[in-house]
This record gives structure tokens, C-alpha cells and sequence, in this order.
């Protein structure tokens, strides 16, 4: 569980100040698929750096599985996003001259898994991501965007984290690949319940989750269940 | 993070970029080269040095006698033409405890003429029976001059190899007489070669007794010199300190006035080892410029892959890297570098060295020391030049970071 409590971050050069997020005050439970959407310039990315544990807020609380992680040093942050957080960017970021077990067995070299423990996990959230396994020994830049995509998803997987932050998955895919994307993401949240929060400027993008945050000047706005959710048939994953 | 992914990283991260790799680690390569080329240079040098002095005799003293002492004005004869020193004195000197041999010698130059009319003109030693101790000298046949042969003033004579074949040819010399300054000399053995020593060759001498020599062939009763040797090391000092003590109070003179000088092989050998180390030194500064050079490019490549590698270095601490993790990374790389670089400059300065001593003909040694330092100095070279690009990656932001482009 998540819980936010009046996060504010302000961003100061020389005189000037920039409250990039003002009070923000919001909860997500278990197994919630959430969207948070602004236009940029919103606070979104800062919230979701807060939220990644990559940033920390300049006054509020943020509790993180009953823990507030607000105030934190930073190798203790790197310990929190290795142990509760799993990342899949916009840019997929993989490791171009590695193979896909890899890729997604990173994580865990840094959490001390042992070798066969790490592939087993590995070849798990590879299964979990709906990644064929004639990929699986490919390297990553002979991927296309959305198979890289799902390794990406695949290796925020392998660490079993509480919260799976997707930053723009989308963005850099065209939009049936973006929608295969989205399908994986809307299967491991029914299936097997990840907490998972999309962070997009696409309302449309937004309308795959249950529920949506609207954020805008670094406020919450509106923060409700999605009426007409769309749902990407299993049938084209 | 275990060892063994750490390396698999380096290794991965360094064979992507292989000639860049390459070409780094080719400065490093030179740098070690020719640190152990040069190196094997100043120690073949001191090595050989050492040696030959070594072949003069172990654990040797030489009394020389001084100038000789003359009245205000006149030309002095120089050092060693003093004719102080005798036989009574070598007599005396081998009461001191700790002498093992010494060898009373009278040294001149003769014309040798063998059988066949061979003529040569050479160093004629006078001496007795422990010269061939003192010397360290090995006969190829026949004997050594005998005590015998000192008593009865005998007319044989000891020929160095380089002698004997000067004068017989293939011929064997053993038995055959030969005449040196008109005097019949029977051939009673021949000495094995020796080798180059630098200074005076025992291969291109004759040896006769020193009676023969004083009484007949030079005439007089004084020596050129006399060879001390000593039992073991440590005692030299106590051995050359009772040498003096005992020739100053015999010649009836003050330390101030000497008429005569002992050296020891220490002596020389301190001064040349003296001049090889500053000379191995030197050679080894130059090729240590060459060293820092590289290890300036390892520097350069860690910043450029550093740089390149930020959007990666961003996901790692995202993904739960810690600032220790990404350090040690890019450290242990660059140390991967400078020892691969190391070990290949170690090999290829053994070539160079060995290539040296073929083709020039200069003997070079490479030592176990000399491996050791190089390999520690490239590592230490990693270590210094790989630290600011490490501490550099580790310190990132990772927001920053992954939005690098």
C-alpha cells in the first residue's frame, strides 16, 4: 500500500522557487491499476520520481508499505527501489549489447540473488511479460520497440515489486504495438495482481487503468474510477 | 554484487569497444614494455658487473704497496711501483685468523716464445700455490704450481687458456717448454677459460712459482701485490682492519703516511653498483614518463565511457545500484585495463629485452622484482586514473542520468 501525504517539492535556482508539486495528498492500495495524467509541466514526473524513490520530497510524508521513506539517504533509497519498486521507462533503457535473460536478471545482481535463482526468476516475469522464448538469448537491440518494451516490463517484474511505475510506456511505440503493451500491463494486474501506476499525458493511454489521477500545476485535480475502461483483448497479445 | 559479476560486467563492457579498449590498453603496454626493457638493461649491466668482479677471487683483498717514497721534487713512479712489500709480509699476514689462502704475486711483462716459434708478449705472475684458490682458477689439464716447485726456484710454468692457444694453436701444450725472456720453461698445466673479466683476464697469463720469478726471472725480493683470501664475508672487515694493524706496525708506519693500500672487492663493487643503479634508475624514469602517458589515456577512455554510458549508469542506480556498486564497476575496469595492459608488457618487454641481448649483444636480465613492480604499478595506475572517472559515474543523479541523451 501507498500513501501519500501532503508532498510538496519545490525546486530552487538562485531566487527563484518552483513548486513543482503543492500538497499532494493521495492513497493506492494492492492490486490497483492507476493512471496518473497531466500535460507536461504538471508534476507528474516528479511525482513519479517521488513515487520511484529516485527523488525525495521537500516536506510531507510518503509511506511506502507502512514505511515513510521521505526522508532517506540515498543508498538507502537504491536499497527501497531494489527490494519494493520496478521501472519500465519510455525509452526502454536495456542494456543494447546484452542478451534478454540479461536484461532482466540486472535487478538481481544488484540484491544478491544467486545465479540459478536469477534465471528461474528471470524466465518467470519473461512469461509474466507474455516475451516468446525464441527471444529469450536474442540481444536487446535486435529487438523491436514493443518486444523491448515487455522485456523492460519483464525486468520490473523480476524483482516482485510492490509497485510497478510504467513512465510513458508507450511513447516511443506506434499504437497497435502500444496497445500490446498495455494488454501485458492489464493481464499482470488481473491475473496476477500487481499495484501498478501509468504515468502518460495521453488520456487514452490513461483509459487501459481502473482508476485515473489528473494532475495539473502540480495539484491533484481529479482522482476517479474510469467509466469506459478500455480492455485489450487477450486474443491480440 | 558477487566477483564474479562484477568481471563478467568488465568483461562484457571492455569487448564492446574493442579498439578503443585496445588502443588504451596499448599505451599501458608500451609504458610496462619499456620500463622492463630498460630495466633488464641496468640490471644485466650491474649483473654483469658484479660478476666479473665476483670472478676475481670471493671474498677477496688485495694489498697493493704504495708509491714509493722519494725526496721533495723528484718524478714519483706512481702507485704499485713501491717495492715495500715482501715476502716476510705475507708470511705475517697469514697469521691473522679468518685468512683462508693468500697468495703472494710479482707481476711482469715478458716476451714468450714456444717451440714453434709462436711469440707473444705477456703478463708473467710469480706466485705460490693458494693463487689458484684465491683466483678461483680451474685447471683444464695438469696441475697447479706446486710447493715443490717454489722451494726449488723450478723452471715450469701454469699457461691461461687464451695463452696456451696463442702460443699451440690446437696443439696440446702440456710438457712442451717454452721460452719466456730467453729462459727455458716446462708447461705443467693449463688453466680453463675463465671468461671476459673486464679488468685483467687470467686467460692471457702465465703463471710460474714466485721464487723463480724473484730470484730469476725479475730479480729482487719484493711483490706487486699480495691476495688475501678470506674465510667467510662477515669477517672482512675484522681480517682488512688486522691487515692494516699488522702491515703499519711491520713497515713501521703511520696510517696518515701509508705505504701501501687494501682493497676489498666490496670497495669496487659498492662504486660500480653505485653507477648501474643510478644508470637502471634513469632508464627507468624515461620509461616511466611513457607509463604516466598511458595511463592518462586509460583516464580519458574511463570519462568518455562514462559519459557514453549515463543513460546506463542511470538505470543501474534505478534499478537499485548503489553509489559503491557503480564505483567499484568502473574502477575494477579501468584496473582490467592496466593489468591486461600489464601483462602484456611484461611479455612484450621480455622480447624486447631478449631481442636486445641477441642483437646488440648486451646482457640483460628481466627479474622477478621488475615483473612485480610493473604489474603493481599498472594496477596502482588503474587504481589513480580510474578513480576520478569511477567517483565521477558513482555520483550521478539518476534522474539526470536516464534522461541523458
Amino acid at each position: 500500500m501507498i500513501e501519500c501525504k501532503k508532498i510538496t517539492k519545490t525546486y530552487r535556482q538562485g531566487d527563484i522557487e518552483t513548486h513543482a508539486l503543492k500538497d499532494v495528498s493521495f492513497r493506492i492500495d494492492d492490486g490497483e491499476f492507476i493512471a496518473i495524467v497531466g500535460p507536461s509541466g504538471s508534476g507528474k514526473s516528479t511525482l513519479m520520481h517521488i513515487l520511484g524513490c529516485l527523488d525525495t520530497a521537500t516536506s510531507g510524508q510518503y509511506l511506502l508499505d507502512d514505511k515513510d521513506v521521505s526522508k532517506l539517504s540515498d543508498d538507502e533509497l537504491a536499497d527501497i527501489r531494489m527490494e519494493k519498486i520496478g521501472f519500465v521507462f519510455q525509452s526502454f533503457n536495456l542494456l543494447p549489447r546484452a542478451s534478454v535473460l540479461r536484461n532482466v536478471t540486472l535487478p538481481l545482481v544488484y540484491a544478491d540473488v544467486s545465479k540459478e535463482e536469477r534465471e528461474k526468476r528471470a524466465k518467470d516475469a519473461l512469461k509474466s511479460a507474455a516475451f516468446p522464448e525464441d527471444f529469450w538469448n536474442h540481444y536487446s537491440n535486435q529487438l523491436s520497440g514493443g518486444m523491448m518494451q515487455r522485456v523492460a516490463i519483464a525486468r520490473a517484474l523480476v524483482n516482485n515489486p510492490t509497485l510497478v511505475l510504467a513512465d510513458e510506456p508507450t511513447g516511443n511505440l506506434d499504437t497497435k504495438t502500444g496497445e500490446i503493451v498495455l494488454g501485458t500491463f492489464q493481464q499482470l494486474h488481473e491475473k496476477e495482481g500487481h499495484t501498478i501506476v501509468l504515468i502518460t499525458h495521453e488520456p487514452y493511454v490513461a483509459e487501459h487503468a481502473q482508476r485515473i489521477i489528473h494532475i495539473r500545476d502540480g495539484a491533484i485535480v481529479e482522482d476517479g474510477k474510469v467509466k469506459n475502461r478500455r480492455v485489450i483483448h487477450h486474443h491480440i497479445l | 554484487m558477487t566477483t564474479r559479476d562484477i568481471i563478467e560486467e568488465t568483461y562484457v563492457a571492455l569487448f564492446a569497444n574493442k579498439v578503443r579498449s585496445g588502443l588504451t590498453v596499448l599505451g599501458i603496454v608500451i609504458g610496462i614494455a619499456s620500463v622492463i626493457a630498460m630495466v633488464s638493461i641496468g640490471q644485466g649491466a650491474s649483473g654483469q658487473i658484479q660478476s666479473s668482479i665476483e670472478g676475481l677471487g670471493s671474498n677477496l683483498l688485495t694489498v697493493s704497496p704504495g708509491a714509493s717514497e722519494q725526496s721533495r721534487g723528484t718524478v714519483s713512479q706512481g702507485r704499485g711501483s713501491a717495492q715495500t712489500l715482501t715476502t716476510d709480509d705475507a708470511d705475517a699476514l697469514a697469521t691473522i685468523a679468518g685468512v683462508a689462502y693468500i697468495a703472494p704475486e710479482r707481476q711482469g711483462r715478458y716476451q714468450i716464445i714456444s717451440p714453434t716459434g709462436n711469440n707473444t708478449n705477456s703478463t708473467v705472475v710469480g706466485t705460490t700455490p693458494d693463487y689458484e684458490m684465491v683466483r678461483n682458477l680451474s685447471l683444464a689439464e695438469g696441475s697447479f704450481i706446486g710447493e715443490v716447485n717454489v722451494r726449488s726456484l723450478g723452471r715450469v710454468v701454469v699457461l691461461g687458456s687464451t695463452l696456451a692457444s696463442d702460443l699451440f694453436g690446437d696443439q696440446d701444450a702440456l710438457g712442451k717448454t717454452i721460452r719466456i725472456n730467453k729462459l727455458n720453461f716446462k708447461v705443467i698445466g693449463v688453466l680453463e677459460a675463465k671468461g671476459g673479466t673486464s679488468f685483467s683476464s687470467p686467460d692471457d697469463m702465465a703463471y710460474i712459482p714466485l721464487t723463480t720469478m724473484q730470484k730469476i726471472l725479475a730479480g729482487g725480493d719484493y711483490l706487486s701485490s699480495i691476495a688475501i683470501s678470506v674465510t667467510t664475508k662477515d669477517l672482512m672487515p675484522q681480517v682488512k682492519a688486522e691487515a692494516t694493524a699488522l702491515l703499519l706496525q711491520r713497515h713501521n708506519v703511520t696510517a696518515e703516511s701509508t705505504d701501501f693500500s687494501i682493497l676489498s672487492q666490496e670497495d669496487l663493487l659498492g662504486t660500480l653498483t653505485q653507477v648501474t643503479d643510478t644508470f637502471t634508475i634513469f632508464l627507468a624514469a624515461v620509461a616511466g614518463i611513457s607509463l604516466v602517458v598511458g595511463g592518462i589515456g586509460i583516464m580519458n577512455m574511463m570519462l568518455t565511457t562514462v559519459t557514453e554510458r549515463t543513460r546506463e549508469i542511470g538505470l543501474r542506480k534505478a534499478i537499485g545500484a548503489k553509489r559503491k556498486n557503480i564505483s567499484r564497476q568502473f574502477l575494477i575496469e579501468a584496473v582490467m585495463l592496466t593489468f591486461l595492459g600489464g601483462f602484456f608488457g611484461i611479455v612484450l618487454g621480455w622480447i624486447v629485452s631478449f631481442l636486445i641481448a641477441s642483437i646488440a649483444g648486451i646482457t640483460t636480465t628481466v627479474s622477478l622484482q621488475a615483473i612485480i613492480l610493473a604489474f603493481g604499478v599498472s594496477a596502482a595506475i588503474g587504481i589513480v586514473f580510474g578513480y576520478y572517472p569511477a567517483r565521477r559515474a558513482a555520483g550521478l543523479n539518476p534522474i539526470d542520468a536516464l534522461r541523458y541523451e
